[in-house]
């Protein structure tokens, strides 16, 4: 029975075909919080009556969201978290290093695998073709507490992008497409699988970002196949190990395939304050922006810090701008720092912040005034996302993040390209 | 399971930040605290206007975003006795089921604020008594309705002792 790769995936832990729309409990093989969910997510544990987790040594915490600390409140919440990994044995990453998305595919993800997260963005990880969906608190709990979880097998949207992506368009540009096309309800339930020769020419870095945006058109998941690049990646991380070829059968049945040639796509921007308010960068060109935002889960490794610094080496950020440029981890930081990237951007003037979410979610690092405009380059751009319901959002690449900075106002990076 | 209360109807797009926004992040593990501000980026007087039972009426996708359950449980906390909307986004469907907080997926259009509801989870219908309606609602999932029915997800395992896919038979 030929089967898209979520079936396949999912079909392999349950121990028997499973097609979409089945109901099923599947083994879950890790487990993540992070400082913005997991007190919730260890109070329901203890209420469920479970001391521990099942599987400690599957159960990651990483602290992201608010780093270090900006108010008691969350400081306790962090004793309170460092606490629970000490008893449980869980696998604790403390301030530092880095986002828990990040963490978890240097660090703990293979093909084949179901893993769950107390955070939406958990898909990103589906670009090393494993099952990783978010889900809330509780749900997390009782993964913790029992080792599995329920769901409904979900039918696959096939996203085939063929061509060449052309100067200064990237992975970024077309996740917006997508979901300027599907709307964000347009994959409610469903799964992503993205294809064709563009996604298998792509490096990790724009295969995370296409998984990591996939929960803003609704859907349950987003998978890339394990290929040969998954492996070389792998084993760029020291864990070639946890490699295995794993793709979707030819005659898989999709509820849906879209097919989009890249080398048609021009540099994209969401528009305030809606993911799917995507429109071509010559739109909204001359924007002023005071802020720009480099970083996240969505766009903040080597690869998108090479992009920024290419734009920014040699010049000035623009006056009254704000270039926040965040190493999405330890280890990009450090990879960061030996290529002399971050040098480059600090001369420029940006601003370096510690491995983490830094202003996505309106915590801390770079909260907005009244009035004021953020590009972004993280995955969503609601009302009061950045802490202000008077600011704004825009949402764009790496490379339209470099250009913007540099002219104060949101930039078609063509126009500024080295 | 049936509920009744009255509607305070919202639009499309609803999303977790509106619900439950950042800017209150530090609150999360005060969530009675956290009630105080539901909603508020969709409507600054809710949270004080809204009384135990009440309906939350909103159109497509309510609660798109992120994996907050907290926005879910707030709302709960802060006395919203049920969602109904035009279609809802999945975390947060899960996220309300987990808290006892039922949600109905039907059309929307017709209600408006102050109408009073009256939802029917077996007959699988929503009366807006007030218009005198009778709207068809989408059959939930067993499993979800099993752990609604307990109360939410911690009652049902408590209950239950594991997961079913299909419920209990």
């Amino acid at each position: 029975m030929a089967q898209t790769l979520v079936e396949k995936i999912l079909s392999e832990k349950v121990g028997r075909p499973v097609r979409a729309g089945e109901f099923v409990v599947v083994p879950v093989d890790l487990v993540l919080m992070h400082d913005g969910t997991g007190c919730l997510a260890v109070r329901q544990l203890e209420a469920l009556g479970r001391a521990a987790p099942r599987y400690p040594d599957r159960t990651v915490l990483v602290l992201d969201h608010g780093l270090p600390s900006p108010r008691k409140e969350l400081s306790n919440d962090h004793v309170f978290l460092r606490e629970f990994a000490r008893r449980s044995g869980s696998r604790l990453h403390d301030c530092g290093h880095g986002v828990c998305h990040q963490v978890m595919v240097e660090e703990y993800v293979g093909p084949g695998q179901i893993v769950v997260g107390a955070d939406s963005h958990t898909c990103t990880a589906g670009a090393l073709a494993a099952f990783a969906t978010g889900m809330g608190s509780t749900d997390v709990a009782v993964a913790m507490g029992w080792g599995e979880t329920w769901l409904r097998v979900p039918e696959t949207i096939r996203v085939d992008a063929e061509g060449e992506f052309r100067e200064a368009v990237s992975a970024k540009d077309l996740a917006l497409w997508l979901v300027g096309q599907l709307g964000t309800d347009g994959a409610n339930y469903q799964a992503l699988e993205f294809g064709g020769t563009a996604v298998t020419a792509l490096d990790m870095a724009g295969r995370l970002t296409l998984c990591n945006m996939s929960v803003e058109v609704g859907a349950k998941t987003g998978v890339v196949a394990a290929d040969d690049l998954t492996r070389a990646y792998l084993a760029s991380l020291g864990r070639e190990e946890a490699w295995r070829r794993l793709e979707p059968d030819a005659g898989a049945g999709y509820a849906r395939r879209i097919t989009v040639d890249v080398s048609g796509l021009d540099p994209l921007v969401a528009l305030p304050h809606r993911v799917d308010n995507v429109v071509p960068v010559g739109e909204v060109a001359g924007t002023p922006v005071q802020q720009v935002f480099v970083g996240s889960c969505t766009n903040g490794r080597l690869e998108d810090l090479r992009t920024v610094a290419s734009f920014v080496r040699g010049k000035r950020v623009a006056s009254g701008v704000r270039l926040l440029v965040i190493p999405s981890s330890r280890r990009v930081y450090r990879q960061a720092l030996a290529a002399g990237l971050l040098a480059d951007l600090v001369e420029a003037g940006a601003i370096i912040c510690p491995p983490g979410c830094g202003p996505c979610s309106g915590v801390h690092l770079g909260v907005l005034g009244d009035g004021e405009a953020c590009l972004s380059s993280s995955n969503r751009n609601f009302q009061g996302r950045m802490g202000n319901p008077a600011g704004q959002v825009y949402l764009a690449s790496p490379a339209t993040c470099a250009a913007s900075a540099l002219r104060g106002v949101i930039t078609d990076p063509r126009e500024v390209l080295v | 399971m049936i509920w009744e209360g009255w509607a305070h109807k919202f639009g499309d797009n609803i999303s977790t930040d509106h619900i439950a926004p950042g800017r209150y992040f530090h609150l999360r593990s005060q969530l009675s605290e956290l009630a105080k501000h539901v909603l508020e980026d969709a409507d600054p007087g809710f949270a004080a206007r809204v009384k135990p039972g009440d309906f939350v009426v909103a159109g497509r996708n309510f609660g798109l975003g992120s994996s907050r359950e907290h926005a879910a449980a707030i709302m709960r906390l802060a006395g919203v006795g049920a969602v109904v909307a035009q279609s809802v986004a999945r975390i947060f469907f899960r996220n309300a089921i987990n808290v006892g907080l039922p949600v109905a997926v039907c059309d929307t259009s017709p209600i408006c604020s102050g109408d009073l509801l009256r939802l029917d989870l077996e007959r699988g219908v929503l009366e807006d008594v007030t218009r005198g309606l009778v709207i068809p609602v989408a059959p939930l999932p067993p499993v979800m309705l099993a752990i609604l029915r307990d109360g939410g997800l911690v009652a049902h395992l408590l209950r239950r002792g594991r997961l079913s896919a299909v419920g209990p038979t």
